[in-house]
Formats: C-alpha cells, sequence, structure tokens
C-alpha cells in the first residue's frame, strides 16, 4: 500500500516534470531569421521542482486529503436540513425567480456602464447555456462544438446586415432559425454516434464551422470579421447620437432628453433580459412536454426508449435543433452587442466554458446553470490580476467541482405530479 | 394475431436461433422456455425489430414485420420488457409511464407551448391513465419517486404498468420472475393471466424455469440451443419424452 503510494507518487512528479520543464522552462525566440533555443531564469526552474516536489506529497497523503474533502459536506449548515415541503419549495422558488428578474430589470439604472455591458454578456452566456442544456443536460449528447451555432447566428446578421441592411429585430429570428437548422443538418450524420465519439465529431463540426469562417475571406471577410453590426431600435427609435438609418428617429431626440451613450447600453441589456427570460421559459415548458421527457427518456436508457415507439432520429435532432436555435438567438445579440465579429469570438474554448457552466450548474437544472454562468463569466472579470491563471483556476475549480459536488451547484429536482386516483 | 415462420439468427459463425417456428392467437398466454443461452432473448430481440432475423418470416395481424426498425414494432401494438430491467432511472415513476405514452399524447410542439385545450385534454387522459395502470400494480403512491429508487419487485412491475400504458395488443415478457422472491413470482403470474382475461392482451412469456409457466400458459414452446424442442399445451410437454430428457432431466 505504501510502497505502492510512493511509487504513484513519484510517477505524477515526473510527469509533472516532464510536462512543465519544456512548456516553462525552455523558450524559442525569433532572432532575424533564425530561432534559438533559450532557458529560462533560474527561478523557473526552482519553481518547477518546487512544483513537482508539492505534487509528490499531495499524492502521498492523497487519500487523506480527498477523504476530508469527501466530508465536506459536513461543513454544509444545510446538509442536514429536513427538505422543504413540495408546493412551499415551489412557492418560494417561483417568488425568488421573479424577484431576481424585477430587481435584473431596474439594476442598470443604478449601476456603472461597464457593468451593465458585462451583465449583457452574461445574459448571452446564459442563453447559450440553456441551451446547450438542452442537448447535454437533457438529452445526453456530448456537444463540443455548440460555439458553432452562436456563431451562425452572429454572422447571419452580420452579412445580412451587410448585404441586405437588415435590422436586429428580422435577423433575431432568421439567425436562430438559420442555426437551428444548421444543428438539425449536423445532427443527422451523427445520429448513431454517442458518447467520446459523438463529442470528437461535435467538437470537428465546430473546427470547421470557425475555419470556413476565417477563410472564406470574400464572403466572410476572413480573420478581419464583419463591423458596422447595427445596433437594435425600438419602434423605429436609433440609440446613437446620430440617425443612420432614414427614416428613423433618434431615441434622445424622440423623448428630448440629453443624449447618453448609457441609454443604448443599458437597451441591450433589457433585450437580452427579455430574450433569456423567454428562453428560460420557453425550455422550462419543453421538460414538461412529451418532447422533453423523449429526450430525457434517451438520455437515461436508449435501448428502452425504442421499445416504447420513441424514434431515436427524430428525439436526437429536436435536440440540437432546438438547443441550436437558442444559440442562434444569443448569437444575434452578441453581433448586435458586439458591433463587429470575427471568428476569434468563435474559438473552442466558448464551447469547453459553455459546457463547464452546464456542468457547474447541475446538468438539467436551469436555476443551477443560470448561477454558474453568472459566477463563470464574473469571477474572471473581478480577478482580472490573475487573469493569465484563469484557465488554471477553471480547471482546479472543476476538478474540486467533480470530486465535492459532482451533481453540479443545484441538481435538478424532478417536477412533482398529482394523479386523480381511478376508478 | 403473431406468426413466426422458421425464424433463425446468426452472429458470424454462431447460428443463435435455427428455424424456431411459433404462433400465438389473441387472448391467448405462449410461453417460450428453455434453458440458459438457448436463444430466447435472441427470439424476443427478432421479433421486437432490435436484430434483422438472418432467415424467416414474423407476421403480425396479416403483416410481415421482419427487419422493421425497433419503434415501428412497437407502434403497431407489440411492446415488450427486458431480461434486465431497463427504465428511466432519474426520472420519477409517473414520468416513465408519460415517456410511454407519447403516441397518446398530442405531441405538436407549438400546441404544447401554447397549452391549446386539446393539449390538455391529452396530457390530462394520459395522466389519468398512468394513475389507472400504478394503482393495478400497487405503484400509485410512490408515483412521484424516481424509478431508480424503487425495490427491485416494484421496478419489475412498472416496467409492464409501462408496457401496458401503450395499450399493447400483444406483450412480451423476457423473464419477468427473475429475481422476484416466490410471493411476489405468485402476484406477478396473477398479474399476468388477467392481463390476458381483463384486458385482452395475447401474452409471448420467455421463462428460464419451466414450473413457473405451467400454471397460466395456454401453449409452451421449448428450445434448446437454437433450436425448437418441442411444443403444445403445458400437459404435453410435461410427459414429451425429449423435454424430460433435454431439460428436466438436468434440473
Ligand atoms: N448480439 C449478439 N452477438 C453475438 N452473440 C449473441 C448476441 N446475442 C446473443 N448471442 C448469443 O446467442 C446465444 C443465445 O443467447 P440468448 O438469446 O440471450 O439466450 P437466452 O435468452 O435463451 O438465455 C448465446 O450463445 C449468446 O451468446
Ligand atoms: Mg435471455
Amino acid at each position: 500500500m505504501a510502497a505502492n503510494n510512493i511509487r504513484h507518487a513519484l510517477f505524477c512528479a515526473i510527469v509533472t516534470l516532464i510536462i512543465s520543464f519544456p512548456i516553462l522552462g525552455l523558450s524559442l525566440e525569433a532572432k532575424g531569421v533564425n530561432i534559438t533555443l533559450s532557458g529560462a531564469k533560474t527561478s523557473t526552474y526552482v519553481a518547477i521542482v518546487l512544483a513537482a516536489v508539492a505534487v509528490f506529497v499531495f499524492q502521498i497523503f492523497r487519500d487523506t486529503f480527498m477523504g476530508a474533502l469527501g466530508k465536506l459536506p459536513n461543513l454544509n449548515p444545510l446538509a442536514g436540513r429536513e427538505p422543504m415541503e413540495q408546493n412551499k419549495r415551489v412557492k418560494l422558488e417561483s417568488w425568488l425567480l421573479t424577484g431576481i428578474v424585477v430587481f435584473a430589470l431596474f439594476w442598470p439604472f443604478l449601476v456603472s456602464r461597464g457593468s451593465v455591458d458585462l451583465a449583457t454578456l452574461v445574459l448571452i452566456y446564459i442563453m447559450l447555456a440553456l441551451g446547450l442544456n438542452v442537448v447535454v443536460g437533457l438529452a445526453g449528447l456530448l456537444d463540443l462544438g455548440y460555439v458553432a451555432f452562436y456563431a451562425v447566428g452572429a454572422y447571419t446578421f452580420a452579412l445580412l446586415s451587410q448585404y441586405t441592411g437588415i435590422s436586429f429585430w428580422m435577423a433575431l429570428p432568421i439567425g436562430a432559425l438559420l442555426a437551428g437548422l444548421t444543428g438539425m443538418i449536423l445532427g443527422f450524420p451523427v445520429l448513431r454516434l454517442r458518447g467520446d465519439y459523438l463529442a470528437i465529431v461535435t467538437l470537428g463540426f465546430g473546427e470547421i464551422i470557425r475555419i470556413l469562417l476565417n477563410n472564406w475571406t470574400t464572403l466572410t471577410g476572413g480573420p478581419n470579421g464583419i463591423g458596422g453590426i447595427p445596433e437594435p431600435t425600438l419602434f423605429g427609435m436609433e440609440f446613437g447620437r446620430r440617425v443612420k438609418e432614414e427614416g428613423n428617429t433618434s431615441f434622445h431626440e424622440t423623448f428630448g432628453i440629453a443624449y447618453s451613450g448609457e441609454h443604448k447600453v443599458i437597451f441591450l441589456y433589457l433585450i437580452a433580459l427579455v430574450l433569456a427570460v423567454i428562453t428560460a421559459l420557453i425550455i422550462r415548458r419543453f421538460m414538461r412536454m412529451p418532447v422533453g421527457r423523449a429526450w430525457e427518456a434517451l438520455r437515461e436508457d436508449e435501448i428502452a426508449a425504442r421499445s416504447l415507439g420513441l424514434s431515436r432520429t427524430a428525439v436526437k435532432l429536436s435536440a440540437f435543433t432546438i438547443g441550436a436555435f437558442f444559440a442562434g438567438f444569443a448569437g444575434t445579440v452578441f453581433a448586435s452587442k458586439q458591433g463587429f465579429i470575427s471568428p476569434e469570438s468563435f474559438v473552442f474554448l466558448e464551447s469547453a466554458i459553455i459546457l463547464a457552466i452546464v456542468v457547474l450548474g447541475g446538468m438539467g437544472s436551469q436555476l443551477g446553470v443560470i448561477l454558474a454562468a453568472i459566477a463563470v463569466t464574473i469571477l474572471p472579470e473581478l480577478a482580472r490580476e490573475f487573469s493569465e491563471y484563469r484557465m488554471l483556476i477553471f480547471g482546479a475549480a472543476m476538478v474540486l467541482m467533480m470530486v465535492w459536488r459532482p451533481q453540479g451547484l443545484l441538481p435538478v429536482r424532478r417536477v412533482q405530479i398529482t394523479l386523480n386516483k381511478q376508478g | 394475431m403473431l406468426e413466426v415462420q422458421n425464424l433463425s439468427m446468426r452472429f458470424g459463425g454462431l447460428l443463435a436461433v435455427d428455424g424456431v417456428s411459433l404462433d400465438v392467437q389473441e387472448r391467448e398466454i405462449v410461453s417460450i422456455i428453455g434453458p440458459n443461452g438457448a436463444g430466447k432473448t435472441t427470439v424476443f430481440n427478432c421479433l421486437s425489430g432490435f436484430y434483422k432475423p438472418t432467415g424467416g418470416k414474423v407476421i403480425f395481424e396479416g403483416k410481415e414485420i421482419q427487419g422493421i426498425p425497433d419503434y415501428k414494432i412497437s407502434r403497431l401494438g407489440m411492446v415488450r420488457t427486458f431480461q434486465h430491467v431497463r427504465l428511466f432511472t432519474q426520472m420519477t415513476v409517473v414520468e416513465n409511464l408519460l415517456v410511454a405514452q407519447h403516441r397518446h399524447l398530442n405531441t405538436n410542439m407549438i400546441a404544447g407551448l401554447l397549452g391549446t385545450p386539446n393539449y390538455k385534454e391529452r396530457e390530462q387522459k394520459a395522466l389519468d391513465r398512468a394513475a389507472y395502470w400504478l394503482e393495478r400494480v400497487g405503484l400509485l403512491d410512490l408515483a412521484n419517486r424516481d424509478a431508480g429508487n424503487l425495490a427491485y419487485g416494484q421496478q419489475r412491475r412498472l416496467e409492464i404498468a409501462r408496457c401496458m400504458v401503450t395499450e399493447p395488443k400483444l406483450l412480451m415478457l423476457d423473464e419477468p420472475a427473475a429475481g422476484l422472491n416466490p410471493a411476489e413470482t405468485k402476484e406477478l403470474n396473477q398479474l399476468i393471466v388477467s392481463l390476458k382475461e381483463d384486458y385482452n392482451v395475447s401474452v409471448v412469456l420467455i421463462e428460464h424455469d419451466m414450473s413457473l409457466v405451467m400454471d397460466i400458459s395456454d401453449r409452451i414452446n421449448v428450445i434448446n440451443q437454437g433450436k425448437p424442442l418441442a411444443s403444445g399445451t403445458p400437459e404435453e410437454i410435461r410427459h414429451n419424452d425429449d423435454v424430460i430428457k433435454a431439460y428436466l432431466g438436468e434440473a
């Protein structure tokens, strides 16, 4: 046992050395046309060795450490408490949600422009995560290329506005529908795949779309992206200082107030809020409908689902399509918010972040996903000094979650149904 | 109503089912028995569309159905259970029954989102049907439990209820008594007889243990190493020399 432990710890420490030495300790430098290999500062080597020692010590005491971690829930003051009564809990939850939404409506008028901008981004991530939750959390299909549908939504708006001068409100349904259609088309080839294989193929699809956007320069502008994407209007009123489109009026002139850049930011935030609430409500409804139950049945046991007459094709495609639809929604809002998009906004890391939100929140649980979206988007902003280590902290948080709370922040609670006694 | 002619299924070099024939009339309980590995489950998998048989015909209500995809077969009114219970374990008991009734529900997404009267009416009917069958198998009080948390015997009964809410014409049960205690087995046998007599369902029953099926079967088919060994009424099977030699003798 002990000998085994030491051998394992030694192995881990050596792996740490092998991995970190070339990455941190060696650097390639371009001097004119030549590339030279140079070492790093002594302090870096000391740090690498210290890290290896730390890994070694941790691995030796791993069992003790993990055991202690496993006991952590006991420290949770809510752990031992009686579960709340069913209808009481439902009432409390709906009050809480209404409260949050009302608060969110008034909040932007109280804070700085930067905060509102960030909050809009959070809402976009909430939409994305709720959509991906359908595919991964409910239908159990591990999709690593979800960002592709986000890109389709954003680029649909960008291109249509560039070539036809379409408005945000027209682009919103078109972007979502087109993204949904892409979801369905990409769903066909992966119908038979599951688990890891599905993950890898969807990962590939995500990259294909991004590379396509990057290289189809004549249409998409390639890495230069597309700019000048219009902001949403409110019944034909624009939020800019000057009216860009003929026939529109401007918001501040109509209401006879001074122009302020904040109006636009707040308006976008409110649109994102309304769309996020709509997304949450629709998906919540889906979860209580035959289609939502079919998704979950397929996740739970595909063979049993088929034996009861569920068509795998229809169920999977509907999950892909609806998930992609909401990504398209989010993409359109994103394009409008940024005013400029390029393939760089749709890299694999985005897919990973959205997936992390779903997993952190508790697969299938809406409230959990919303909380996780807030946490994952806002925390890195608060800790800007650590931005270099963002991914590291992210990874560590994921590992800790898997050990401590594999079911996510707020695991799903099943809907309770009252039955009338028959006969 | 169901006729199986000369069914065979080959896995590579192994002929798991070889020339099995059987027929099932309305309101009849027909059993398939045979030792472990005889090919009983494979026959079910061919009938229910999970495998495409390599030979023979399956005729259900006058229509050839061999090779039709599994989900379509269950829509024709032929549903099955599994040798190892297959429930949607993280869904509640009643949700399991609702999944099974998707054909009775209004699955139009727009209607569902809007909650149209037709949608609500059908949803309510499905809930009532679920309640009825839960009560019938004694699980009504557990309706909102996760299916995976039920006791083993309860899971077995839920699986049968889940088939019955689809209102099948033919029910195929794969070793439903496996793992049950004698009292539960007796209850199960009563339930199966009642399905036939009160609900006009035909039943094809796989059993490993022959004595269990003697009481309730109308006819019995014995297969051994994929080949049909004998068929007839329980009385005939009991006195069939081949069966005694191959099957009872070993026990
Ligand atoms: N999918 C399969 N691939 C290969 N061999 C199989 C497959 N399914 C069943 N078999 C083989 O067919 C034979 C019959 O199995 P089965 O129908 O499960 O028997 P029973 O249900 O009567 O115990 C066994 O030898 C089994 O190994
Ligand atoms: Mg079997």
